[in-house]
């Protein structure tokens, strides 16, 4: 049966991207399993993983323990390392051959690469960096009421061009986090989505699924001249990479530790070492070279929800607010009593933080 | 050999930002500038310049206002500046965005040995698309992220910037890159240029100069060609304010930890 993006019945199933880098899968991608399996089960569809590359078949069942049905395998010595060209070739192929209505990716940079060129190769819509999916309207407008001042019960959720109740929901922020866009994908499939790591929930994993899940490994066509591209080298970076979303407490410094970086970076350091976190930073602490890159919350970086996030020296620009405001506690301590931080925050303390957090550690030993 | 660097104009996002009751942004309240990562991708292509002695095209599609942003970009040190815009393109997504802009680059002769430069992504929207989306529309291998780029014949070098390292890899021209701010420092606008720059041409191209390329068809393009649509759009929820402390650093050192135990958090 010949391919069209158009004929949206013929398309069923949710299908997540199974990323993999040097044979383990990415964190994101349990993260898109757990979420693929809550819209399959509304969908009532089957949920799949695409798991692309060399020698990956072993990782299929960690996908079925996280809820997949079914994993579709593509190994090739040509897929051991990711190219943009090989990769898209597969998942055309593969969403060609068995018709998914929804494609998941994880926002990673790989992903943000990948998913666009196969969108336009399939002639369908993406949205970016998702942050909520729906698929049934009454948990949409549960997650409205929840998390919008929209008046939902005076809102038309009806649409006269599309059935608004079997497409899918995909919302985002966008302008840097003033405002939330829901999109939706009506005239093609699949409807594709990035989302962003670190926002949905992990589902429990089930040893049960784990050992029944059904792996197939699909015929494709893949040759030597279909890449374009030389991966000379892929070099992990040697410095461990903080574990912002996995971590209970963040304490995250912004320019209010300019006056003295070493100073401050150390205090915020001993802070977290206190209370078992790890370190944030804002865009302009990472762009001053301050920290690396992988301390950045916010919207160009990691969006976290940690159990307790103290904010040092930040304004709380919105971009950054987005990017930490569904952490449970949130404390902020800043010189000037108008910093927009202090609108999110449990606890405000004004003050300098080279005075307060030498306080604050003497005080939590204290109370421990 | 010609350089095309894609480039748009934004609003300014890091600034004041207000939105309207409706729930829309109000544009006409802010400031607008050229989206930062592109300005990489145009001190990027500035520097293959001077290196190879290509010529740079900046091609932006928008409003007739844009014209500021590309006389800035002419100041800066580009060779020609091109605007695409037109009502057939307004309410375009990034698929139907990067058939416009594909097929503007196409009409304007890309060739082998051509470079096409973009930023990683743009600040009103974050999408990271158009620039992926260009390269499958002209066929051209892509590398994302690029926060080094050398050139030798007609290979470039790349190293792609992932969460956890980098990779480097190479790829032969035509092809497109996307930038990240890592690359470089943007120049400033010369002096010279900057006195230069009102005389330069703008060159427009309209839907009429673009409606004969393959790429573009009323179905594919604009509002109505665009596979995504906004469905709602609406203001994030207001997490609000709790409690300021007052007294003493002491004081409220010692009450904030009493909150966390009490809370566990300790």
């Amino acid at each position: 049966m010949t391919f069209n993006s158009m004929n949206i019945e013929e398309f069923h199933d949710v299908w997540v991207f199974a990323e993999q880098r040097g044979g383990e899968l990415m964190p994101a991608v349990f993260e898109l399993i757990s979420e693929g399996r809550r819209l399959a089960d509304e969908m009532g569809c089957r949920l799949c993983a695409v798991l692309p590359g060399a020698d990956v078949r072993h990782l299929a069942e960690k996908l079925g323990g996280y809820g997949a049905d079914r994993v579709l395998v593509y190994e090739h010595e040509l897929l051991k390392d990711y190219r943009t060209e090989t990769y898209t070739e597969i998942i055309a192929q593969a969403v060609e051959a068995f018709k998914p209505e929804i494609l998941l990716f994880g926002a990673t940079n790989i992903g943000r690469d990948l998913a666009p060129r196969c969108a336009a190769r399939l002639h369908t819509g993406l949205c970016a960096d998702c942050t909520h999916l729906d698929v049934d309207t009454e948990g949409y407008k549960a997650f409205l009421r929840r998390e919008s001042s929209m008046d939902v019960d005076n809102t038309n959720f009806d649409s006269p061009l599309f059935d608004a109740h079997r497409n899918l929901k995909m919302t985002r922020p966008a302008f840097g986090g003033h405002l939330m866009a829901t999109i939706v994908c009506p005239r093609f499939r699949p409807a594709m989505a990035t989302v962003r790591p670190g926002v949905m929930k992990l589902g429990t994993y089930s040893e049960e699924k784990a050992k029944s899940v059904e792996v197939l490994a699909p015929d494709f066509r893949l040759a030597e001249c279909d890449v374009q591209t030389d991966v000379l080298e892929t070099v992990k970076s040697a410095l461990k990479q903080v574990d912002l979303i996995g971590a209970d407490a963040i304490v995250a410094v912004g320019q209010g530790i300019a006056k003295d970086v070493e100073k401050g970076l150390a205090l915020a350091q001993d802070l977290a070492d206190e209370l078992g976190g790890v370190l944030g930073a804002t865009r302009a602490v990472v762009d001053n070279g301050w920290l690396s890159a992988d301390h950045q919350v916010g919207q160009t970086g990691k969006t976290v929800r940690p159990k307790l996030y103290i904010a040092l020296g930040i304004s709380g620009a919105i971009q950054y607010k987005s990017g930490m405001q569904d952490s449970e506690y949130i404390i902020a301590v800043n010189r000037s009593d108008m910093a927009p931080i202090f609108e999110i925050a449990d606890i405000g303390i004004v003050g300098d933080l080279f005075d307060v957090v030498p306080k604050l550690i003497e005080e939590i030993r204290k109370e421990k | 050999m010609k350089i095309f660097v894609t480039v748009k104009q934004v609003p300014d996002t890091t600034g004041k930002v207000s939105v309207k009751a409706d729930g829309t942004l109000d544009r006409a309240s802010m400031e607008t500038v050229t989206n930062p990562d592109d300005l990489n991708a145009v001190e990027a292509a500035l520097q293959l310049k001077e290196q190879t002695g290509a010529r740079v095209i900046t091609v932006t599609m928008g409003p007739m206002q844009a014209e500021s942003m590309l006389r800035e970009l002419y100041a800066m040190g580009v060779d020609e500046a091109v605007l695409v815009s037109g009502r057939e393109f307004g309410g375009s997504d990034t698929y139907a965005t990067s058939q416009i802009i594909a097929a503007a680059i196409d009409t304007l002769g890309l060739e082998e040995g051509d470079i096409i430069l973009s930023g990683r992504q743009a600040i009103d929207g974050d999408t990271a698309q158009v620039g992926p989306q260009i390269a499958e529309k002209l066929h051209l291998p892509q590398v994302s992220y690029a926060a080094e780029i050398t050139m030798k014949d007609n290979r470039l070098t790349v190293k792609r910037m992932l969460e956890d390292g980098y990779m480097m890899v190479q790829v032969k021209t035509p092809c497109l890159i996307t930038c990240v701010k890592e690359l470089n420092e943007p120049r400033y606008m010369s002096v010279q240029g900057i006195e230069d720059c009102f005389d330069k041409e703008i060159r427009i191209l309209a839907y009429d100069d673009l409606k004969d390329h393959p790429l573009i068809d009323k179905t594919t393009i604009g509002l109505a060609g665009s596979p995504t649509n906004i469905y709602k759009s609406f203001t994030p929820p207001q997490r609000s304010a709790g409690r300021m402390l007052s007294g003493s650093t002491a004081d409220m050192a010692a009450e904030t930890a009493r909150i966390l135990a009490e809370k566990h958090l300790i």
